[in-house]
């Protein structure tokens, strides 16, 4: 899907005609394309400059110099010898395990539970029903930043601190994602499970085969950013996690900038190591990123 | 009619089984946990003592401790500096990538990566790009100006962040004015370039007003952010906030003085009180705003 968005608009302007035209068909002038591409080439080389950057430094040998002065952009022996560091420093491979796990269960919590809720508060009528979408809007608000000493001392209590399932709980269903799925199952038309209904599916039926079906879309754009959010999250893992065998990718990368910061090398191998597979993930699934922000930025 | 045997035809007790998981877990780690910082500020709670009812002693003491002022103040030069860059420059980022040239969704794509990493990778990149023997700075020898102390000098440090922040920041903010962008009319653009505006001036008066409520969610949604910021900071500056904590900021003092086997609950959940009321005070704020304009 994402490759066929990708090239679309470079064969339309190829193939209608030669030259380039904007999207109500008049044409642009030179000046201003190659104005256009230079500031377009600025602004890369500022955003994704820095990761690049990384990535030059992580394959860097002990022996070439990477604080040259005019720097040197391309390593000239690119070598992996950083990464094999890394690994030997901090078991950093355990860590992004820590990650994917903690991130895999928060996905499927928060598809399950939020189509589950979704679903509820859309299409059920019960007495609270108001009441429970309310619950839902009144967590949404609440900032997390200002809850985490509380979710400390809950986790404390509940035995659970410095343990993976600690660290996904808090989170494990979003009000946020709950809403955004409540509204998914609003817009779809009614009749349809009305149909069914009449054909005399019980509910589990209608929600299974009929309503969960129709919001894949909104379900994938949970799911990827249920995964982003627990894997790039910080605040939280360095509250409830203590134990360095425990710790996340994040929290390992800080402790390893904390006690080898003077070794850029490895810490530059540390974050490549970090960010490559949420790039690759980007990179396939950029429809869903982006649907996502428009979805989040109304709720929100 | 319809809605009478729909009520029979399902089980009494399925909608709760279906909305449990979400309200379980919204109530026990939301919704308990603001209630009881809310109620622990009130007390002289520590992490393994469990506290007295002190009345308002922590917020006292809040008033007279120099370090909560210091947080305040940097968490509010936060907003200032970060706010006003989130809302103006994705905009114009937007405007940049709006049209569709060839290449345009790889460009659009490669000023979102930011959005995607990880603040500790970024946070990371930039101590090493900020570094007095790092990248900008060598780049600024070669250019002649000599080296800047970025991680070094408490306010320095703050704008590096704040930097930061807005540079992570830029293309998610991009992404909701395209949104906006596309609904904007072309005849109107069409128009006003009949009657001989530039492009500066078509900014000005069809692109700004066209986009205003969406500047105004962008305000909202940053300001608030802005005020709650903790890991960039704490990644540059460190854990005790730069030079003579200098640099902390109010959600890094929560953290601080709350965690660990010594934590101070009470006086932490005083210190995020302080926290929601300030964030529901500039929702409060900028909706607000939105409304007297449009009046």
């Amino acid at each position: 899907m994402s490759v066929i968005e990708r090239t679309r608009p470079v064969q339309e302007a190829a193939v209608r005609e030669p030259r380039i035209t904007d999207e109500h068909g008049r044409r642009i002038r030179v000046w201003e394309l190659v104005l256009r591409y230079t500031l377009l080439l600025i602004v890369l080389a500022i955003t994704v400059g820095p990761f690049v950057w990384q990535l030059s430094t992580s394959l860097k040998g002990p022996t070439e110099d990477i604080y040259s002065s005019p720097p040197t952009f391309l390593p000239e022996h690119p070598t992996l010898h950083n990464y094999k560091r890394v690994a030997d420093t901090i078991p950093v491979w355990d860590y992004a395990f820590n990650s994917l796990k903690v991130a895999t269960a928060n996905v499927v919590t928060n598809c399950v539970g939020s189509a589950l809720a979704g679903y509820a508060l859309a299409r059920l009528r019960y007495r609270g029903r108001r009441v429970a979408t309310l619950v839902f809007i009144l967590a949404m608000l609440v900032p997390v930043e200002g809850i985490i000493i509380a979710q400390f001392t809950t986790m404390r209590e509940l035995g659970l601190n410095n343990t993976l399932i600690g660290v996904v709980l808090p989170g494990c269903i979003g009000a946020m994602n709950v809403l955004l799925m409540r509204n998914a199952f609003l817009n779809l038309p009614y009749e349809i499970e009305e149909a069914a209904f009449v054909d005399g599916a019980n509910v589990w039926q209608r929600f299974l085969r009929i309503a969960l079906p129709s919001v894949k879309g909104t379900i994938a754009v949970v799911a990827i950013f249920a995964f982003m959010g627990a894997w790039d999250d910080f605040l939280w893992p360095l509250i409830v996690l203590s134990d360095p065998s425990r710790f996340t990718l994040t929290i390992g990368l800080n402790y390893l900038h904390g006690t080898f910061a003077n070794d850029e090398r490895l810490v530059a191998a540390g974050t490549v190591i970090a960010v490559a597979p949420l790039i690759a993930l980007f990179a396939c699934l950029q429809r869903y990123f982006f649907r996502g922000v428009g979805e989040g930025a109304v709720k929100g | 009619m319809a809605d009478v045997s729909r009520v029979r035809r399902q089980l009494p007790t399925s909608p709760w089984l279906f909305a449990a998981p979400g309200l379980l877990v919204v109530g026990v780690f939301v919704l308990y946990p603001f209630a009881s910082t809310v109620i622990n500020s009130f007390t002289d709670r520590r992490t393994l003592i469990p506290g007295h009812f002190v009345g308002f002693a922590n917020f006292r003491e809040l008033w007279h401790d120099d370090m909560f002022w210091t947080g305040l103040r940097n968490s509010t030069l936060y907003i200032l500096g970060v706010v006003p860059a989130l809302v103006v420059l994705p905009l114009l980022l937007a405007l940049l990538v709006q049209k569709n040239i060839p290449g345009i969704t790889f460009f659009r794509s490669a000023f979102y990566t930011p959005v995607v990493a990880s603040i500790v990778v970024v946070g990371l990149i930039w101590v090493w790009l900020l570094d007095e023997r790092g990248l900008v700075n060598s780049l600024l020898e070669t250019i002649g100006v000599g080296q800047i102390g970025f991680l070094s000098d408490q306010w320095l440090l703050l704008l590096s962040a704040m930097a930061v922040t807005v540079w992570k920041g830029l293309g998610y903010y991009m992404i909701i004015y395209l949104a906006a962008l596309a609904s904007v009319p072309c005849e109107l653009h069409e128009a006003a370039s009949v009657d001989g505006a530039g492009a500066v001036r078509r900014f000005f008066t069809v692109t700004v007003p066209a986009v205003r409520s969406t500047m105004v969610l962008v305000g909202a949604l940053s300001s608030v952010a802005a005020f709650k910021v903790f890991s960039e900071v704490y990644l540059m500056a460190g854990p005790s906030g730069g030079p003579a904590g200098e640099d902390t900021t109010l959600v890094m003092l929560v953290q601080r003085t709350g965690t660990g086997l010594t934590g101070r609950v009470g006086y932490a959940s005083a210190l995020s009180v302080v926290v929601f009321v300030v964030t529901v005070a500039l929702m409060l704020l900028v909706l607000r705003a939105d409304r007297k304009e449009d009046a």
